[in-house]
């Protein structure tokens, strides 16, 4: 990373280059100064300056009571986030990846998720669960899945995936000024990448609204977090090498979903691709097809296509991992299905 | 195999523990050279804790340990050669580089996986110890886990249910100070981490883990009473990992250069050396144990580098017992784009 752009600061838009990295920290020392009741929580976060370095230097500057490190026991300080949330703190439960969260899930879908409704709304829990996630890496089997499907569909919960360094702030953000318990699905691969990201510390990114990331003509690609980085990267080897139009719409809310974004850019393309890291059975392309076959039947001069890691516990040699991953090539070959130009 | 080493096999244990040593250091190596990838924990400086327990385990026995198990597999007589191509993610991997580093297993030592979720290995352990006991099998499962997983909810549940049902399962607890950059002390409200095993009316004690010897009299006298006697019990491992959490950690921002210093120069390897010589070892024997360890690795690595890469048609091997391939057939239609072909015909359940 250079010194000079990662510093470059635009006076005039009050934006900053930045990596997603830094725009998550910058997000949570901005929350942790603007509001008392906000306070972190997790393995590593604090001496160790975070398994993946997102906290780094939150320790010094706000101290052990704002920035907890926790034994490991997730399913102990999830609850207890869930139970400090129910009495109006704000705290920010960092868990190291998703994978982990799997020990506590009960607390998430079976606690956090219900104390909203099945107490008919006497008490809130504004909890924040914030952890990085994604293939790619080896990490084999038990490190490296994407079920984020099973969050955004239970009831309760909110779920966003920010897919750049911008809206990593201004999802975090939003997050821990909601007044639910927010889901915030990072990403390794997308750590490092960067990104302009503005200055002002009341920047939000609104929950519930996808963004339209490259306008197109042909196709619709509907992704998220990692995964709309591939389609990104896919849309652009399509124009080059078959001159095709593909609009990507990156949802940056898993629930609550941004239909109406999706179905728009699919009246306008009547062909739709949906892409997801995870597997696609029962997952969130399931989701979306089921939605835009119903929204846009009409619309469609295709089936929906939809391209996710495939159906096995991930592998650990490279060559297999590679295969499994749902990489640019298979991502373009079903956007030239549905334009009839393969099988 | 006696439980108290005789000088010839403590001879033998010595070379065990260099070949342990010499492995690591080179996984090291291998993997900034690129050819191991993910995560990979180095067990350099735990040598006594895992080749004595090793020693004290018998063959029939069953081994269960969490993902820092490269020192396990070898010291169980995992040869070198299947656990470098394993993490050389080839096929000839004793998990046909399915698993790397962390998923090591070999049915035919009894070792039953090394597993990568903190605690999650230890309702396995007990579970393996009560398919033991409805089988009358006169043996018992010995399971590694670290200091830091003695938090997880896993691991009260499952010293529970050995102790309630009487299961033949040693836990043994690594503790080498951290896990990753939290110290035990900052970890752990009871930092004596064996008199745990009290809340659940199960034996526990403590162990120099830096000492084979007493590693090796301590886990023989519990796995002893584990098979005879149905006593569950938790061993507690003093010792101390030389390198960091895993190679991508420099080990250096949670604790001192000193304090590392201080743990080598009280390596227990230089320990049994000692022993070693008072018995009449000289230089020549010990060069020579030096140089066989680094051969068998460095064939080791030779073997991983021949071996052919996993076939990708065959990606989705092992996921399902045979003949799941009939039941998952009439699940084509309608399936996103690469599955078919990605999981359907790699290899399910054929
Ligand atoms: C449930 C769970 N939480 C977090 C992690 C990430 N993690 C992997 S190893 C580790 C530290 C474990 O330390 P310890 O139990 O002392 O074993 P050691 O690494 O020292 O051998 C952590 C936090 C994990 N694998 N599983
Ligand atoms: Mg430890």
């Amino acid at each position: 990373m250079s010194a000079t752009t990662a510093t470059a600061t635009d006076a005039a838009t009050g934006t900053k280059v930045m990596t997603y990295r830094e725009a998550l920290r910058l997000a949570l020392q901005e929350e942790l100064a603007r509001d008392e009741r906000v306070f972190l929580m997790g393995e590593e976060i604090g001496v160790f300056g975070g398994a993946y370095k997102v906290t780094a230097g939150l320790l010094d500057q706000f101290g052990e009571d704002r920035v907890r490190d926790t034994p490991i026991s997730e399913e102990g300080f999830v609850g207890a986030g869930v139970g400090a949330a129910m009495i109006g703190e704000r705290p920010v439960v960092e868990i190291m990846t998703l994978n982990f969260i799997l020990v506590a899930m009960d607390q998430v879908i079976n606690h956090a998720a219900k104390i909203g409704a099945m107490f008919g709304g006497e008490v809130r829990c504004p909890l924040v669960i914030r952890t990085p996630n994604g293939a790619g890496n080896q990490l084999t089997a038990q490190h490296s899945q994407s079920f984020d499907g099973w969050f955004a569909g239970t009831p309760g919960l909110k779920v966003v995936a920010p897919a750049n360094p911008a809206d990593a702030k201004g999802l975090l953000k939003a997050a821990i000024r909601d007044d639910d318990p927010v889901l915030v699905l990072e990403n390794l691969p997308i750590y490092k990448e960067k990104g302009e990201v503005p200055l002002d510390p009341d920047f939000v990114t609104p929950i519930g609204r996808a963004a339209v990331v490259r306008e197109g003509t042909d196709v619709t690609l509907v992704a998220h977090s990692f995964a709309t980085l591939r389609a990104l990267r896919a849309a652009a080897g399509l124009a080059e090498r078959h001159g095709v139009s593909a609009e990507v719409v990156d949802l940056r809310s898993l629930r609550p979903l941004d239909v109406e974004t999706v179905a728009a850019s699919v009246a306008k393309t009547n062909r739709a691709v949906c892409v997801e890291e995870g597997w696609p059975s029962y997952g969130v392309t399931a989701e979306l097809s089921a939605r835009i076959q119903h929204a846009c039947f009409d619309d469609l001069d295709a089936p929906v296509e939809r391209v996710g890691m495939a159906e096995v516990p991930l592998p650990y040699a490279k060559v297999l991992e590679l295969a499994a991953m749902p990489g640019e090539d298979r991502i373009a070959g079903a956007v030239l299905r549905s334009l009839g130009l393969a099988r | 195999m006696p439980a108290v080493a005789a000088p010839s096999a403590l001879r033998h244990l010595y070379e065990q523990m260099v070949l342990g040593r010499v492995f690591e250091t080179e996984a090291e190596r291998q993997y900034k050279a690129d050819h191991i990838g993910g995560y990979c924990h180095l067990s350099s400086g735990q040598e006594a804790t895992t080749v004595g327990t090793m020693h004290a385990l018998q063959p029939d026995d069953l081994l269960v340990t969490g993902y820092r198990s490269h020192g396990f597999a070898l010291a169980r007589g995992v040869s070198p050669e299947a656990v470098m191509a394993e993490l050389f993610g080839r096929r000839d991997g004793c998990a046909h580089g399915r698993g790397g580093s962390m998923h090591l297993l070999d049915v035919g030592h009894g070792y039953y996986g090394g597993w990568g979720i903190v605690a999650g290995q230890l309702p396995v352990a007990a579970g393996l110890a009560l398919g033991l006991v409805r089988q009358r099998r006169p043996q018992a499962v010995l399971v590694e886990l670290g200091d830091g997983a003695v938090n997880m909810g896993a691991f009260h549940e499952s010293l529970n249910l050995a102790s309630l049902w009487g299961l033949p399962v040693v836990f043994l607890v690594v503790n080498n100070e951290y896990g990753m950059g939290t110290s035990v002390a900052r970890a752990s409200a009871e930092p004596e981490l064996y008199r745990r095993a009290a809340a659940y009316r199960m034996h526990g004690e403590r162990v120099d883990g830096n000492d084979v010897q007493a590693v090796i009299e301590a886990s023989d006298r519990l796995l002893t009473q584990a098979r005879e006697e149905r006593r569950p019990a938790l061993l507690e491992a003093m010792t101390y990992r030389f390198r960091g959490h895993s190679v991508a950690d420099a080990g250096l921002a949670y604790r001192t250069k000193d304090e590392v210093r201080e743990h080598q120069a009280q390596d227990p390897l230089f320990r049994v050396r000692e022993r070693l010589r008072a018995e009449g070892l000289s230089d020549e024997d010990f060069d020579a144990i030096d140089r066989e360890a680094d051969e068998r690795v460095a064939a080791a690595v030779q073997f991983a580098l021949d071996s052919p890469e996993p076939d990708v048609a065959q990606l989705a091997t092992g996921m399902h017992a045979a003949g799941s391939a009939e039941q998952f057939a009439r699940m084509r239609p309608g399936s996103a784009f690469g599955e078919q072909a990605l999981t359907f015909d790699a290899g399910l359940g054929s």
